[in-house]
């Protein structure tokens, strides 16, 4: 197998990685439609090298962050989540990347809490003109992660069926129709126990 | 591993006539269909080698069809050019023919070809918004090297795709009337033409400049390169015709203070800054120019060199030609004595008692044409600008050399009557330079070469010309550098390192009060100094200082310098990423002035399409909500900068108005409720795609295949 190099310079060799050698970090990027998603696709056109280990998900605004999209992403498996969006001031609907950092500094408090690193958890300011930037950070992120090595959080979660896993649209039909229950059902009555809407949790845990 | 290579010749062949049935370059991989689920076609772009020389794409196809065959994925496809008619033309047939669901292009980035491919699913009665596109280009192939890496993170991609595609759901775009008017930013030659080609075409027109008159910096030239026009020859009829115009209004001496709305819908509030003159009465004769007694450097129109009234009219062919008092320097309004202006004035058009005036105006598009500011060369010290008297900048050598200017067209020393016997014009000022601005300034090459020409005319003096590179490439430009080789001036090339009145050497005796340009002249290999009477800077073009807070007053970008951003460089380039806000000018960058007047046109032309359709469609991507939820807990109401979230107090509940939501989605994410749920972006697409994307290791294995080896061993 041959050696590569990444543009950021660490040796890596791809077949180590299966053979327990080098760590590859997986980053799931969360950016927002009209800065950082442009910045990376001005890195795109400019050719700008960062390393492969980040995956982006385009929201229309770092606003619409929901929080719970961060823990899914680290109980699915991904070692750090980049958060990114206009610079303060520059937001495309005005304010709402402040309204995202709130929920971003909160729930870095809560990771951390839950025994996740906070480098893990990371914030990326990027206008559309700052590809370069985009491109800088990605790498430094993904070294700091590499350094710290495999988050291995839900380890046990990985492996599970896809019959057990979310269904979000089942999740919703269940919460409706249990709503619609209990609005049908007279307001002394205890309620119905289909009435328990199952915990819209983000990781399921199997035990063997 | 060898890898299916084309070169961007093989373009035509490619992208040829697309063969019945499966074609011969791009194999097919027809998956058994799984029932009950979506029917779900992967398309993978080689775009040329753009792709296909980084990722794996017919690996990656396989893949697609073999591992996501259990999310629904039926048929997996790889072709040289999505984007083609005849790639297009794959997927309609597969819509047809197959009975997809469901659509995933892993092509470039969705900002490129989203709506070309939706599109397409359109014609062949897919459902636009059931086709994602995912980015293996931009996101992938064009920022990775390790190609066995890149591969593996475009299976990451389109896994993301894949499941989210799923999630999507059936969606008809808004459609929103366009008022007609539109609103221009800045009158500057830019400005104007954007303003006239609308207004002819019987628009109403909001023109809003900042200064006593429309015009601009084409107002303050003597002559524009190449053709030695006279530029006030031919600026003043347009400005005439944009302040006669019926459909036009002009808002001089004001500012654009507040923008609501959105594409078609706009409210802008403009403030008038107070004149302190009647515009019904006054008649613009002039007498209270003449008769008022306070005299004061005009910094603006003259660029310091002469001088104005208190109460003036910037040049003699403003538009509008009612004068404005300056309140900052006004005898009256710094000691409450004189009112010469009022005394004198015939038809008493002057108001001391006029205020800030705010006017709420309606428009569906608007048109940023801000311009620039010129780069201020004191910040070059070592050039000597505001230190040695006969040091001048372009701006200056403009209104000097100009027939109307403060020395009546004399080119003459600070002194006012000394014509110099040798000027030294230095190029890329500020410009081309990294401590600066590294861009260049585009213009300055050739208003260098017309400087040059025009001393010559005048004077007869030598001219030095220290340039970088000549930078000719318009239309008879050459020619004109050709003209002015012929004319004598001599071309130093280098950086000019210093310009001083220090005499260092013995023989510079002689020159004592003239001013020494070092250099380094890169063809001779030789260190010269050389002395003249006048240096010109040509001095680069920044953005307007305030170009930040325009940016952030109309929603739109700028670059790290300041120049707004376009919405694709070269295929829409006087559109910006805020759907109704246009730009023209220098406002994008630095341009001469048939750039910016074709760039006023071009807004101009896209604008009036819109009106002329009366309506336009619009993202369906709105937030709303389902009330059976809503608790009622108003933590969203606080969240929208738009108002659309409104909260009924009989009802208890929350309800988003979609005419006024434009879809950020923050309020989504805030409910604790998950009552309010947004297109487009919903929690279950952004879920499916979180849990997509982690499907495949950094290595491009299933996690799942990778767990279950770990398990058994």
């Amino acid at each position: 197998m041959t050696e590569t190099i990444h543009a950021d310079g660490a040796t890596v060799p791809p077949a180590a990685v299966e053979a327990g050698g080098t760590f590859e970090p997986v980053v799931i990027g969360f950016t927002c439609n009209w800065c950082s998603y442009r910045a990376a696709d001005l890195a795109g056109t400019s050719r700008m090298k960062y390393p492969p280990n980040v995956r982006l998900i385009r929201l229309m605004c770092s606003g619409r962050l929901d929080p719970s999209f961060v823990l899914a992403a680290f109980a699915e498996g991904a070692d750090a989540v980049m958060v990114s969006g206009c610079w303060p001031g520059e937001c495309h609907y005005i304010e709402q990347n402040y309204k995202m950092l709130r929920r971003f500094l909160l729930l870095r408090r809560v990771v951390e809490a839950m025994g996740i690193e906070p480098t893990r958890l990371q914030l990326v300011w990027a206008s559309a003109a700052e590809g370069q930037r985009f491109a800088k950070e990605v790498g430094r992120i993904v070294e700091e992660v590499r350094a710290l090595g495999p988050l291995a959080w839900n380890e046990a979660g990985r492996d599970v069926p896809a019959d057990v896993r979310r269904d979000f649209s089942a999740l919703e039909r269940e919460e409706a129709a249990a709503i619609a229950a209990e609005a049908a059902s007279p307001p002394d009555a205890p309620p119905p126990v289909t009435a328990v809407p199952p915990e819209p949790g983000i990781a399921v845990e199997v035990t063997a | 591993m060898t890898a299916p290579m084309s070169l961007p010749g093989e373009f035509d062949l490619a992208a040829g006539p697309l063969p019945e049935g499966v074609d011969s370059l791009s194999d097919v991989r027809v998956a058994t269909p799984s029932d009950g689920r979506e029917r779900i076609g992967v398309y993978i772009c080689h775009c040329g080698s753009n792709i296909a020389a980084t990722v794996d794409v017919v690996a990656v196809r396989d893949w697609a069809a073999e591992k996501l065959g259990d999310r629904g994925v039926v048929v997996a496809r790889d072709y040289q050019f999505m984007c083609a008619s005849t790639g297009q033309e794959l997927i309609q047939k597969d819509i047809e023919e197959l009975g997809l669901t469901r659509v995933v292009v892993a092509a470039c980035s969705p900002h490129m070809h989203e709506k070309t491919f939706r599109t397409a699913c359109d014609k062949a009665g897919l459902n636009p918004y059931l086709c994602e596109l995912v980015s293996i280009r931009e996101q992938v192939s064009w920022v990775h090297t390790d190609r066995e890496a890149a591969t593996a993170k475009a299976k990451a991609v389109i896994a993301g795709g894949v499941l989210r595609v799923a999630e999507d759901a059936p969606l008809e775009p808004l459609h929103v009337p366009i008022h007609p008017a539109t609103l221009v930013v800045g009158g500057g030659i830019a400005g104007i033409s954007a303003a006239l080609e609308i207004a002819d075409a019987g628009y109403p027109v909001h023109l809003v400049e900042r200064e006593p008159s429309i015009g601009g910096h084409m107002a303050q030239f003597d002559k524009t390169f190449p053709t030695l026009d006279c530029a006030a020859c031919i600026l003043t009829p347009k400005m005439v015709t944009a302040g006669n115009h019926e459909n036009i209004t002009l808002h001089t001496w004001s500012e654009v203070t507040d923008v609501k709305g959105y594409v078609g819908n706009f409210t802008a509030t403009i403030k008038h800054k107070p004149r302190y003159v009647d515009a019904d009465l006054c008649t613009g004769c002039g007498i209270c120019v003449e008769k008022c007694p306070k005299k004061i450097v005009d910094e603006v129109y003259e660029a310091g060199l002469g001088y104005r009234k208190g109460i003036y009219t910037p040049f003699p062919q403003a538009v509008p030609k009612y004068p404005v008092i300056d309140a900052l320097n006004c005898t009256f309004f710094e000691n409450g004595k004189c009112k010469a202006c009022e005394k004198f004035c015939p038809t008493g058009a002057i108001d001391f008692t006029q205020k800030d005036e705010e006017v709420a105006v309606e428009i569906g598009n608007i048109v940023i044409a801000t311009g620039f500011e010129l780069f201020d060369p004191r910040r070059i010290e070592q050039y000597g600008y505001g230190r040695l008297a006969n040091v001048f900048t372009s701006l200056e050598f403009e209104r000097m050399s100009n027939a109307a200017g403060p020395t009546n067209g004399r080119l003459v020393l600070r002194d006012g009557v000394t014509e110099p016997r040798a000027v030294g014009i230095i190029h890329c000022v500020g410009s081309r330079d990294r401590n600066y601005n590294s861009y260049c300034s585009a213009i300055c090459c050739m208003q260098s070469l017309k400087f040059a020409h025009l001393v010559r005319e005048h004077t007869g003096a030598t001219v030095y010309n220290f340039y970088i590179d000549i930078r000719a490439p318009g239309k008879a430009f050459d020619e004109f550098y050709q003209r002015v080789l012929e004319e004598g001036t001599v071309f130093v090339r280098g950086r000019v390192a210093e310009v001083t009145d220090a005499v260092r050497l013995p023989d510079e005796e002689a020159d004592l009060g003239r001013v020494i340009i070092q250099v380094e002249d890169t063809l001779a290999g030789a260190q010269r100094r050389i002395p003249v009477d006048m240096v010109v800077l040509s001095a680069g073009l920044e953005p307007p200082h305030d170009a930040k807070e325009t940016a952030r007053l109309f929603g739109i970008s700028c670059s790290s310098d300041g120049w707004v951003i376009e919405r694709h460089p070269k295929l829409d380039p006087v559109a910006t990423m805020t759907d109704g806000v246009f730009a023209a000018g220098c406002s994008l960058g630095p341009r001469d002035i048939p750039a910016s007047v074709s760039n006023g046109s071009a807004a101009a032309a896209r604008i009036l399409g819109r009106i002329q359709k009366g309506e336009m469609e619009l993202e369906p991507v709105r937030a709303s909500v389902d009330e059976s939820r809503c608790s009622g807990c108003r933590i969203c109401n606080d969240l929208c900068p738009y108002t659309a979230i409104v909260f009924h107090e009989d009802r208890m509940v929350t309800e988003v108005n979609p005419a006024l939501c434009q879809g950020c989605g923050t309020c989504i994410a805030a409910c604790p409720a998950g009552a309010i749920s947004g297109t487009g972006f919903s929690d279950a697409q952004i879920f499916s795609q979180i849990e997509g994307l982690l499907m495949v290791t950094s290595s491009g294995r299933m996690r799942s295949d990778e767990a279950r080896e770990t398990v058994t061993a």
